[in-house]
């Protein structure tokens, strides 16, 4: 990927409750809101903060699987309950599977840097509450390879995925290290969502969360190296933020404070029906961090504020690697001496991440671009963590390591 | 004939009840994954009910329950249908196992549908001239190997086989409410019986996941044994007790001791109100036929004269009858001079409650205890300290343990059960009490 070929920002972002067990006003015998309310709600967060929603051109939604939990396509058309001032302009919806929130940035970034327009309304949006968690796991299984895959496969499929991953590094570096810090980052994340009024464990009140996170895990009935809290959430939940143009910003009615630079980008999509190079990294996440960084021409070390893709406790350590803070194998003892926490060097997920928010899967990538957003612009409330450098950097990912987007954003 | 044999031709009588439902949802599941694991062999169930819409409600029930069984052995279902190229997704298989455990149902009215079954249980209503029916008819209709388990819960099987001319071919084998939940078979070998029946019985619950304890065939076997006395006894203590206080406070305060102060699952009148007071009753008749003990309980008539029987109508939700119920909880105290409910949201409940005095500290509850591995200690102590307390409740509740003591006792003594061990299994396994009722907790001296 080349250079940036113009100044593009992020400005106005938003996002739901992420709704699902762990919240106190989840009941799951109750009937719950739909797609349509987590878009409005989420869009609507976005247009409170701007001076006129006519000024937006085009709208981007990410979400991956509405087809099957919510029986819904064509959300592109959808996404114009938000406002009527989006109706007879160009709306889409881009799928890439835990990365689409993701690709839906990237999609709108591509809109706003080939001049056809300045202001681009991203969200993400999934409900997955529709079905029992078991069939959930179907569903996400569409991630993987299905021919290939699904029917051999383990019945929580990507949890079974994400196990091989973690006995593939416990083996690497110790069973007990690898358990440690899976718990630790647990810990971090959920101490994090406490402090997050829209996270979906913002009410868990648990005294020990350390020990509840180094349960042995189950292989009878769940996963052989993966206990249910290394696991991210069933979630319902949406976000929205605006890309836009420096003209765009400022038509909107904003100053620079308010919004941050896109200053460096990676993109890319790995084979999906072959199995990963190695299972104790996360190549694709490496090399498009690697990208964004390169872009930006920043070190691995600059950001001060992180974003990734924690859809178990152990994806969440090999992002540690795979952003180049750690060698490899390295990671766990990077979150045992706390670095990744929200007062370490490198803080990741100070709102609680996809173990601590939640994670409603199209709408993951466009939440980690708000909280980078909030926190470089000193608007995360509670959970704001005081800013040692001007970077921040995010790494949203699909399926097994298979379509990222790095993004390196600069207040 | 092997157990195996027999399980491919299987009848439930009585299959829309209560009792039958659960049967028959153990039977169909059972049936359901053999017939996957052997694909070469047919299995039939015939689910034999006079109650139509009771079956019709009978096949959701199992297509429900077959499919949380499904989800909650999905790893066994993907194993099974591993080489099933069609099947991939979770549902797709759960799906599949549910349609596996309908194919096999017949259902019908008439007896005739058990002509080939091999394993015939019968859940009938609990009266000897409705069983005597059954079997009668099934003796004429059914293969001469075809045996027979009964779900009775009181009457004797020795007498109930010679009636009916299937001397040896008759067991008794009571399950618990509900049967497809509660972990107890009570199994009851007459006289005469099979004892290749008596094998394949006890392996059977092996096969369903079920603990057995033997009974002798003495009417109302150990679980009855226990249950129709200690409501009797709650009966003449609310008797006793309403002459000072009046009847439905002296209801309401029995009842509170045997759930608070004893930490049992029920109270003993909501608890009878659980079982009915109709089936109740219909046990005692045949308890005092057989027994030669006058276990009859005018009260109970006066009851089921006015037409307040509890039990539970669709959905398993709780009928009126000694309480009313809102939400599953007891909401309100029948008055048989008003014939009206009285809500215990009042104060005559409060000062009833009052009466009755405090609980011991620190508070315990029977939920609370349940998967408590210091239940054991923590019962001790408190029992210890319901023995040093001077109130009414406390009396009440040392005066109801003594009581259940006895009478379970007796049932060791009369050799009904063989052991005090037996005893207690069923009333935890059967009646979910957190302790056996022959057990030193009203014992000896008060400190």
């Amino acid at each position: 990927m080349k250079d940036m070929p113009r100044p593009v920002f992020l400005a106005a972002g938003g996002y739901t409750v992420s709704l699902g067990p762990g919240r106190r006003e989840f009941n799951p015998r109750a009937a719950r809101p739909g797609l349509d309310h987590y878009i409005k709600a989420a869009g609507q967060a976005v247009l409170a903060q701007i001076s006129d929603p006519g000024l937006i051109d085009e709208g981007v939604i990410g979400n991956f699987m509405a087809a099957r939990f919510n029986r819904q396509g064509h959300l592109g058309s959808l996404m114009t309950i938000v406002h009527p001032a989006l109706e007879y302009k160009p709306a889409l919806r881009v799928e890439g599977a835990c990365a689409s929130g993701g690709l839906a940035l990237a999609t709108g970034i591509k809109s706003v840097l080939s001049g056809l327009a300045d202001v681009v309304l991203v969200m993400g949006v999934e409900v997955q509450n529709t079905v029992k968690s078991l069939y959930c796991a179907d569903y996400l299984a569409g991630a993987g390879y299905y021919p290939g895959e699904r029917k051999d496969g383990p019945a929580y499929f990507f949890p079974g995925v994400f196990s091989q991953r973690a006995g593939a590094y416990a083996a690497k570096v110790g069973p007990a290290l690898a358990r440690d810090a899976m718990a630790h980052w647990y810990r971090n994340a959920v101490e994090n969502a406490r402090l997050n009024p829209e996270a979906q464990e913002h009410h868990n009140t648990v005294p020990d969360l350390l020990a509840q996170g180094l349960t042995p895990p189950n292989p009878k009935n769940f996963t052989e190296h993966l206990n249910l809290f290394d696991c991210s959430k069933v979630s319902d939940g949406a976000a929205a933020i605006l890309v836009a143009s420096e003209e765009g910003f400022r038509r909107l009615g904003l100053g620079r404070r308010d919004v941050v630079e896109v200053v460096g980008m990676g993109q890319m999509a790995a084979n999906l029906t072959a199995p990963p190079p190695d299972l104790t990294e996360m190549t694709t996440c490496k090399r498009a961090a690697a990208q964004a960084r390169a872009m930006a021409g920043i070190g691995p070390q600059d950001p001060g504020v992180f974003e990734v893709h924690d859809c178990f406790t152990i994806s969440g350590l090999l992002s540690v690697e795979a952003l180049g803070l750690a060698e490899p194998g390295g990671g766990a003892e990077r979150v045992l001496d706390g670095a990744t926490a929200r007062t370490g060097r490198f803080p990741m997920n100070t709102g609680g991440g996809l173990v601590g928010y939640g994670h409603p899967t199209g709408a993951s990538g466009v939440r980690m671009a708000v909280d980078l957003w909030r926190q470089l612009t000193g608007r995360a409330g509670a959970y704001q963590v005081p800013l040692a450098r001007e970077h921040g950097l995010m790494v949203s990912m699909g399926g097994n390591d298979k379509t990222v987007v790095s993004l390196v954003l600069r207040r | 004939m092997d157990l195996d044999t027999r399980l491919q031709n299987v009848a439930v009588v009585g299959a829309a009840g209560k009792m039958g439902s659960g049967i028959a949802l153990l039977l169909a599941l059972e049936q359901g994954y053999r017939a996957l694991e052997r694909p070469d062999q047919t299995f039939i169930l015939n689910l034999i009910d006079m109650n139509d819409s009771g079956l019709q409600a009978l096949v959701r029930y199992l297509r429900d329950q077959a499919a949380k069984d499904g989800e909650r052995q999905i790893n066994r279902l993907r194993s099974l249908f591993k080489d099933r190229a069609d099947l991939v997704d979770n549902q797709d298989m759960v799906q599949e196992f549910v349609f596996e455990v309908l194919l096999r149902v017949r259902t019908g009215r008439t007896l005739d549908l058990a002509r080939e079954s091999l394993l015939v249980f019968e859940a009938a209503f609990e009266t000897e001239e409705v069983k005597h029916a059954i079997y009668k008819d099934l003796a004429q209709r059914c293969r001469p190997e075809a045996f027979f388990l009964s779900n009775t819960s009181s009457i004797p099987l020795q007498a109930l086989a010679e009636a009916c001319a299937i001397q040896g071919r008759l067991i008794g084998y009571h399950f618990y409410n509900p049967p497809a939940v509660q972990k107890l078979v009570e199994v009851i070998q007459p006289r005469d019986c099979d004892p290749e029946l008596a094998r394949l019985a006890f392996e059977l619950a092996g096969l369903l996941r079920k603990r057995t304890v033997p009974a002798s065939d003495v009417a109302g076997f150990i679980g009855n044994g226990h249950f129709i006395r200690d409501g009797l006894y709650a009966i003449r203590q609310v008797e006793r007790l309403s002459r000072e206080h009046g009847f439905v406070p002296a209801l309401y305060m029995v009842d509170r001791v045997s759930r608070d102060f004893l930490l049992r699952p029920m109270g003993i009148f909501q608890l009878l109100d659980y079982v009915g007071i109709d089936v109740f009753q219909l046990i005692t008749g045949v308890m005092t036929r057989y027994l030669g003990e006058d276990l009859r309980s005018s009260l109970l008539e006066r009851y089921l004269a006015l037409g307040v029987k509890g039990g539970q109508g669709p959905g398993g939700v709780a009928r009126p009858g000694f309480l009313d119920y809102r939400k599953g909880r007891p909401a309100a105290v029948f008055d048989p001079e008003t014939k009206a409910y009285l809500d215990l949201d009042a104060p005559w409940a409060r000062a009833a409650a009052d009466l009755l005095g405090p609980l011991p500290e620190p508070a315990l509850t029977w939920k609370g205890l349940q998967k408590d591995p210091e239940a054991g200690a923590k019962l001790a102590a408190w029992f210890r300290a319901i023995q040093g307390m001077d109130t009414l409740g406390a009396a009440m509740a040392r005066d109801h343990l003594r009581a259940s003591r006895e009478t379970g006792l007796n049932l060791v003594r009369q050799g009904v059960a063989a052991g005090p061990e037996d005893v207690n299994e069923v009333l935890k396994l059967g009646f979910f009490h957190l302790y056996g009722p022959i057990n030193d907790y009203a014992q000896g001296e008060r400190p």
